[in-house]
């Protein structure tokens, strides 16, 4: 087992124990310890296919553990407490802060509302989020992945959920492995209907952004909720109790493409959590050691590392997609190399190169010099440039609008004095949670008056107040009068909120007359 | 032909499955089973049709198809639906049945519905005639203006669309006749009076002749001026709307050969509800008139029939 020279032939796959994080950075070192993690295959692997086995992840205590207990705290907090939070919208608007109100087609989020027609918006914060991640990637590695992703902080509360019921990993692992009786099955179904509480929960909140939580909560508990409300709910719970209760690092390693993109992003300069090879190898226990001081490393192959590990991968066979660097194997080897009396961080956060320079006896480059490449310095502008024309976009955006459709069907109609008609449909938008009168107008029509649909003619004008509703588009049938003999012209109606804000539009538009086109 | 091995049949090493025994060019194909799940699923559909066939219409017959245990169709799914729709406008409905049309403008949501009912029903029942844009055509009165031979209040044209205009053999109908005037004219009366009647308008030079002509024979229908007859509808001549042209062979023809407007009557077509949703949408089209009380106000003339 502890030669690193002696393969594994598990399930017909030849593995082996030698590291190659070295390799990788350095592909042309020829020397043993450096030499490529897989032999030149001699045949096929008589199966692709492994079989799961299951993690059972170790309890741990650590810096790291600690810090991902903390996010895991915040996200689910942020998570289950935002749609409780409100927000004063005034009395036609919903007082949610965060709302997707697919049923009125708006998004609300705190002072800013969006309409469907300004959907860029969520489109490009999608966007931002996308260069973030990429962002996050380039400086700290897969810092997504081992915190902050959903899949990770319900997979680590559902293993938290086996701990409590089952106890540690060497209690689970007799569990696992012993039949099937009473006593397991008991075990189990109480096991499995937290987890479907967990699910239950996930679900209900997540419908929450959608409609008035308190109001929703009500009708759900008394059965008066939309039936999309419980399909959703199902459905969520179904997929959270089987994606982080059973499939678990499976969706890390099979399913998602995260991680796949994520290795094409890594480089020699990207934080990952490496084992440090030249310092532990070759690995040997703290007694061979006492008997050979020279001839080991300060691994004592103790395998901390892998019982802790949430997706149950040895971090000492090298980089890997399996990895979502979670750290906590740091903090068990430091722990164990605490107690042997060695110095901490055989496992650690590094890049490649520091590793490279580390090995080779050179000072790491310090934090700064890493974190501020240009590659990260670039996604940085990128993220801020889109950011700043967003708000610039959402600064500058006027809450009223005039679109206007002429009538084609009869174009224009002749009245009995000979003067000329056309009809339009104006499309008054209303962007404020207020009502607000609008004056609607003609320019560049002249003797043009107008009345609409319940505006009788007797009033018609050059100008028409309009009331329209709070958040809303008023549509109004408008009947454009000409005197005789006007030709066909191009002109505009023009849109002014008779508020404080004066806001304005205009829409171009034509007149069309006989013997005109 | 799993189970006799062919000719060529082998088992494949790497892989340890059978080949199916042909060759192409020394390529072979292996005799892969299909996947269980894919395999179950199958089985399911097989299972789920013999129930489909024995639930819903499934086989066709010679006269007609098997009916199936539920007893569903797609017709009489269409009539549930079309019924659950009307039950849905029912209320509606009753609303409309029950207001007097002249009173309808004062109930604006009611209006806007009727409107939108009789937009679809026009699309239906009358755009042969008057154009989908109601804008008709030579002969066919446009309906947006603001011209209206037997006049363009709701109660009128409810009354129009009920009875119909010159239907043969309905009382009520809107009726009226224009004699012809072949043979009672020679050339130079005809240009006179087509002078005259232009001259109504602005068109044309006003003369003697025309006007003594015109006050022997037409005045009594359209009027001194030409203002028309509500009443009888005869139509306004001294405005820019002309039914069949203002050319002066429109007018000649018109004169020697009158043709008549016919309109169907409804009554009877289409229920009273309709009616008036359609009455609602022609109003609305931008040249509907205020309905004049009559009881109210005897002082004002109503220039219309009923």
């Amino acid at each position: 087992m502890n030669n690193p020279d002696d393969p594994i032939v598990a399930d017909g796959v030849v593995k082996t124990q030698q590291p190659v994080s070295s390799a990788i950075a350095e592909p042309e070192a020829t020397t043993e310890r450096h030499a490529p993690a897989e032999p030149a295959r001699q045949t096929l692997p008589e199966k692709l296919y492994a079989k799961r086995e299951v993690v059972h992840n170790q309890r741990i205590d650590g810096p790291f553990r600690r810090f991902k207990w903390f996010v895991m705290f915040v996200t689910l907090a942020i998570y289950y407490v935002t749609p409780w939070i409100r927000w004063d919208r005034g009395p036609y608007a919903p007082d949610q802060a965060v709302l997707v109100d697919l049923a009125n087609r708006r998004f609300y989020m705190f002072g800013i509302e969006i309409w469907p027609h300004e959907f860029y918006f969520v489109a490009g914060l999608l966007i931002m989020a996308g260069i973030g991640l990429f962002l996050v990637t380039s400086a700290v590695g897969r810092a997504w992945c081992g915190y902050a992703c959903p899949q990770t902080v319900w997979t680590d509360l559902y293993q938290h959920i086996d701990r409590l019921v089952d106890g540690d990993r060497n209690a689970r692992i007799r569990l696992d492995k012993a039949p099937w009786g009473p006593a397991k099955i008991a075990r189990r179904a109480f096991k499995w209907s937290i987890y479907v509480l967990v699910g239950l929960v996930t679900g209900g909140a997540w419908i929450l952004y959608f409609a008035d939580a308190p109001t929703l909560l009500r009708d759900f508990f008394t059965g008066q909720a939309a039936p999309v409300a419980y399909i959703t709910v199902g459905i969520l719970t179904f997929t959270t109790v089987a994606l982080g209760g059973f499939m678990r690092e499976q969706v890390c390693i099979y399913m998602c493409p995260w991680p796949r993109i994520q290795t094409a992003m890594l480089d020699e300069k990207s934080l990952i959590v490496t084992y440090k090879d030249w310092r532990g190898e070759p690995r040997g226990s703290v007694k061979k050691a006492e008997r050979n001081p020279t001839a080991f490393g300060d691994c004592i192959d103790c395998r901390q590392c892998v019982a802790v590990c949430p997706t149950g991968i040895d971090i000492r066979e090298g980089p890997q997609v399996g990895c979502i660097t979670c750290a906590l194997c740091i903090d068990a080897c430091d722990r164990v190399m605490a107690e042997v009396g060695r110095p901490r961080g055989l496992i650690d956060y590094a890049t490649l190169e520091d590793c490279e320079r580390e090995a080779a006896g050179a000072e790491p480059r310090p934090v700064w010099k890493t974190l501020l490449r240009p590659r990260t310095l670039i996604y940085t502008g990128v993220w801020a440039a889109i950011g700043l024309a967003l708000l610039f976009a959402l600064g500058a955006r006027t809450h009223t609008e005039l679109t206007a459709s002429p009538d084609r069907n009869p174009p224009f109609m002749l009245m009995s004095d000979g003067s000329i008609r056309n009809s339009y449909t104006l499309r008054i938008r209303n962007m404020e949670s207020r009502p607000r009168t609008m004056e609607i107008g003609i320019s560049g029509l002249d003797g043009a008056r107008m009345w609409t649909g319940t505006i009788p003619a007797e009033q018609a004008a050059p100008t028409q107040k309009i009331a329209v509703g709070p958040d809303a588009i008023q549509t109004v049938r408008t009947y454009v009068m000409a005197p005789a003999g006007t030709a066909a012209t191009d002109f505009n109606f023009t849109v002014v909120s008779l508020d404080d804000q004066r806001e304005t539009d205009s829409a171009a538009t034509r007149f069309t007359a006989p013997g005109g086109e | 032909m799993a189970n006799k091995p062919g000719l060529n049949q082998r088992i494949d090493e790497p892989t340890g499955t059978q080949t199916v025994g042909h060759q192409w060019d020394g390529i072979e194909e292996l005799d892969t089973p299909m996947p269980r799940w894919w395999l179950w699923l199958f089985y399911l559909t097989i299972l789920f049709s013999i129930g489909y066939v024995i639930a819903y219409p499934a086989w066709p017959l010679l006269s007609k198809g098997t009916e199936g245990v539920l007893g569903w169709t797609s017709r009489g799914q269409l009539a549930n639906e079309l019924r659950v729709a009307d039950d849905g406008r029912a209320e509606f409905r009753n609303q409309l049945a029950m207001i007097p049309i002249e009173r309808l403008p004062e109930n604006s949501q009611l209006m806007q519905q009727a409107v939108a009912g009789g937009r679809a029903a026009f699309l239906v029942n009358c755009v042969q005639c008057h154009g989908s844009g109601a804008a008709g055509s030579p002969g066919y009165p446009n309906l947006n203006d603001d011209d209206w031979l037997w006049g363009g209040d709701l109660k009128a044209i409810e009354y129009t669309l009920t009875h119909g205009i010159r239907q043969p053999g309905h009382e009520q109908t809107r009726m009226s006749q224009m004699p012809a005037f072949a043979g009672a004219l020679d050339d130079g009366q005809m240009n006179a009076l087509i002078d005259h009647v232009l001259s109504l308008s602005g068109k044309g030079k006003p003369n003697a002749a025309g006007a003594q002509f015109y006050a022997d024979n037409c005045v009594a229908c359209h009027g001194p001026a030409g203002e028309g007859d509500r009443a009888q509808g005869a139509p306004r001549l001294n405005d820019a709307i002309w039914l069949r042209g203002s050319s002066r062979e429109a007018l000649r023809e018109q004169i020697l050969q009158p043709r008549m407007g016919m309109m169907p009557m409804w009554q009877g077509r289409l229920d009273p509800v309709t009616i008036k949703m359609l009455a609602a949408y022609v109003h609305s089209l931008g040249g509907g008139e205020d309905f004049v009380e009559v009881a109210e106000n005897p002082a004002v003339q109503v220039d219309e029939q009923p």
